[in-house]
């Protein structure tokens, strides 16, 4: 395997320093390093961050292949500096078996851009009724520790006690998807001044906010782990505090376009605003954007849903909720968190990588930059401004909300396990991953 | 005035005035024994309804034979529309058959708006009530009917003129578009109805909320109930019929509360014994009917601005440039 050298990365922000990596492994950091034979890559100027880890992307793969493939999913992961997608469940057939699990982290294997972690489903079939088999998903080769109905709330508190517990023996989590399903019954935004005014069905922050509360509390009751999925409101934030304060093992995640838009854009009802939850008010996300530097909410996580054109090119009430954001997810933190002086780059390692890691219980992914761990890395070049330019996407889809938009930042290059999956900022050809990362 | 007419906020003062001051004028050739001008010939207006609605769509269809427009009527059901085509594509297919105006009623709030802001067709869009946001050539003739009893005269507003509006505001694209366009107009509004069918977000509106109908109705000049959908009950927006009826609904006794020369109003269609008694319904201060024939004028008023209104300096033929640049 190549032994590269990346010369003067700012690691983490911080001063200038070499980097050798041989073997999928970081081998030495320092100043003025020597290795013979080796590939330099010049990092003056750029930020060098552990690869990144999304808890939450949407790789649609079985079943909306026309909307995206584990291949082109990972593709656009890698060009967004992801070195691990957690895959969501609700696809077709439903992520609800060892089978379709095992599919899906093989078809990642395969495409070699980027690990894929399955997600299994929590219910048969995301209907909130029978527990799926969450032990079989995890024994597989797929070794399934997140668990979520994403897309549907697990609303019966019973059946989420029971998946609380249940996973205890394994390690895994339930990650909420917190929707109450009656206060949300035909929503289609953010219940607020601006669904008012626009005739369109609100989706109040309390049917949020209340299952958030009963599931933090049930957690604490049975002992077990809850993750918050998309965390959109204040007043979620608060309650999420609250759990933490007491001790209990709660964690969260914020997706970029909460941190950075509002319920304001959808004035113009383009359903490429169209998302679940929806965006809210700029008090919620002034909130959010506190309650991620502060470390109340653990991760950004992205939420990455590809749509195909026709499902956004239409009227509102009909359309499909969801945005792309993989490859849009780090200048958007850069812009709303970094440039702000909220966060520096320490602290968007730790909310894009060590901590969803951690959450995710993934080996060998957000480990420290330093000798004898994995060679995941990314490198970032922030001094860049660019416009967003949809059609550059690697994403099969098209549904961003940023079209248009000056955004900084710009991933460089990452490795997967020493393997260059991005160089220049485009990600490499297909055959030079597919089988190349060990 | 705006190439197209999608929301009651599109319309200044001025241009509120104007229309209704048009719409005068419209209702002198609708009382000639040949009731039509040649203001819109061989132009093409499409009537684009996705919704039933044989009143609204009537209303639009006299008003556009009286211009002398070709008139299409393009409704969903027997369609392509039903086998599921796009209203992308059906606004493709109609712009290819050059039309000039788009008439459209459809279930979904922002529907028109799309449209008009697509490039899926070029030609000015009206809305005719879309989803549960505006019905705004609605509220046109609500102001024009106030005006005449209220406010008589060419060129003058509604200023001072105390309006409540009773029923299901949060359902209401018939509200939403009265308020806005009164509130341009100069007319004090309140919104009455139980707080479970007032939208969350109201206090920004323009208007004041009452839930108490009786504690308003000495100080209303013109009384506009809406109808309550009775499928609302089974949502539990309010207990019973009887009990709606009894705290929000019209009969002769607060009829009789409300001064001597004020007017009550209804969109149609009235759900009597609910929301409306027959006794009102039927007396001669309620303008139910009257609103019918002032929607032919007003809808043609509106018609004659955004389409032939040659003849007025401030409403010039736009080009493609000042379009794009809208």
């Amino acid at each position: 395997m190549t032994t590269r050298l990346i010369r003067n990365a700012n690691l983490l922000g911080q001063d200038p320093q070499d980097v050798l990596i041989a073997d999928g492994v970081v081998q030495q950091i320092g100043t003025g390093l020597t290795a013979d034979g080796a590939t330099e890559l010049d990092a003056t100027g750029l930020v060098l961050l552990p690869g990144l880890v999304d808890l939450h992307t949407h790789l649609r793969e079985p079943g909306r292949e026309d909307a995206e493939t584990v291949h082109t999913g990972t593709r656009a992961a890698a060009r967004g500096g992801y070195t691990a997608v957690h895959a969501m469940a609700n696809t077709f057939p439903v992520a609800d078996t060892a089978g379709v699990v095992e599919q899906v982290w093989r078809l990642g294997r395969a495409s070699g851009y980027c690990d894929v972690q399955p997600v299994g489903a929590v219910t048969i079939g995301l209907e909130g009724k029978k527990l799926a088999e969450l032990g079989a998903m995890h024994d597989s080769a797929a070794g399934v520790r997140v668990f979520s109905d994403d897309g549907k709330c697990v609303d019966d508190a019973v059946i989420m006690r029971r998946a609380l517990e249940y996973v205890k023996a394994f390690d895994g989590v339930i990650a909420q998807h917190a929707q109450e399903p009656r206060l949300t019954e035909g929503a289609q935004m953010n219940e607020g001044t601006v669904s008012g005014e626009l005739g369109l069905a609100g989706w109040p922050a309390v049917a949020e906010e209340a299952i958030i509360a009963r599931d933090v509390l049930l957690a604490a009751h049975v002992g077990s782990r809850l993750h918050v999925c998309h965390v959109s409101t204040a007043g979620s934030v608060e309650i999420i505090r609250w759990a933490k304060a007491k001790g209990w093992d709660v964690t969260a995640e914020v997706t970029p376009h909460h941190l950075l838009l509002t319920d304001e854009l959808v004035r113009s009802y383009d359903p490429v605003y169209k998302v679940n939850p929806p965006l809210r008010t700029e008090a919620d996300v002034m909130a959010l954007r506190e309650a991620l530097a502060d470390g109340t909410i653990d991760a950004v996580a992205t939420d990455h849903a590809p749509h195909p054109a026709e499902d956004k090119d239409c009227e509102w009430a009909v359309a499909a909720m969801g945005m792309v954001g993989l490859e849009t997810a780090l200048s958007v933190v850069q812009h709303t968190m970094v440039d702000t002086g909220l966060m520096d780059w320490a602290g968007v390692a730790d909310r894009m990588s060590f901590r969803p890691a951690r959450i995710g219980r993934l080996a060998g992914h957000g480990r420290p930059v330093s000798p004898g761990e994995p060679a995941n890395l990314v490198l970032v070049d922030p001094a860049y401004r660019g416009t967003v330019i949809p059609e550059s996407f690697a994403t099969r889809s098209r549904n961003t909300p940023y079209r248009g938009l000056d955004l900084p930042g710009q991933v460089r290059a990452t490795f997967l396990r020493g393997v260059p999956t991005v160089l220049d900022g485009e990600p490499v050809a297909p055959e030079a991953v597919a089988g190349a990362v060990a | 005035m705006k190439r197209h007419l999608v929301s009651a906020a599109d319309l200044s003062h001025d241009d509120a005035l104007l229309i209704l001051d048009t719409a005068e004028e419209m209702a002198q050739v609708s009382a000639r024994a040949v009731k039509k001008l040649p203001t819109l010939r061989g132009r093409t207006v499409v009537n684009l309804f996705f919704e039933d609605s044989t009143r609204t769509r009537t209303s639009f269809e006299v008003a556009e034979k009286r211009l002398s427009a070709d008139v299409i009527n393009f409704s969903a059901k027997g369609s392509s529309v039903s086998k599921g085509e796009s209203l992308k594509d059906t606004a493709l297919t109609l712009q290819a058959m050059g039309a000039d105006a788009v008439v459209i009623r459809h279930g979904a709030s922002g529907a028109p708006l799309r449209l008009a802001e697509s490039d899926w067709l070029h030609g000015s869009v009206i809305n005719a009530g879309d989803g549960t946001h505006e019905h705004p050539t609605q509220a046109l003739l609500d102001a024009f009917t106030m005006r005449r009893h209220l406010a008589p005269g060419l060129g003058r507003d509604l200023s001072g003129r105390r309006v409540t509006i009773v029923g299901d505001i949060l359902h209401s694209r018939v509200a939403r578009s009265n308020v806005l366009l009164l509130a341009t107009l100069g007319a004090q509004v309140t919104l009455v109805a139980p707080p479970t069918l007032v939208p969350i977000g109201v206090e920004s509106w323009p208007c004041d909320v009452s839930y108490d109908l009786d504690s308003v109705l000495s100080k209303t000049d013109a009384l506009m109930m809406l109808r309550v959908q009775r499928e609302r009950m089974n949502a539990a927006f309010f207990p019973t019929e009887r009990e709606y009826s009894r705290r929000y609904g019209l009969d002769s006794l607060r009829m009789g509360a409300l001064p001597e020369h004020a007017i009550v109003m209804h969109p149609g269609p009235m759900v009597r014994g609910m929301e409306i008694t027959a006794e009102v319904a039927d007396s001669p201060r309620c303008t139910v009917v009257e609103q019918v024939a002032n929607g032919v004028s007003v809808r043609m008023a509106v018609l004659y601005l955004l389409l032939g209104g040659a003849t007025l300096a401030d409403h010039p033929t736009r080009t493609n440039a000042e379009e794009s640049t809208k």
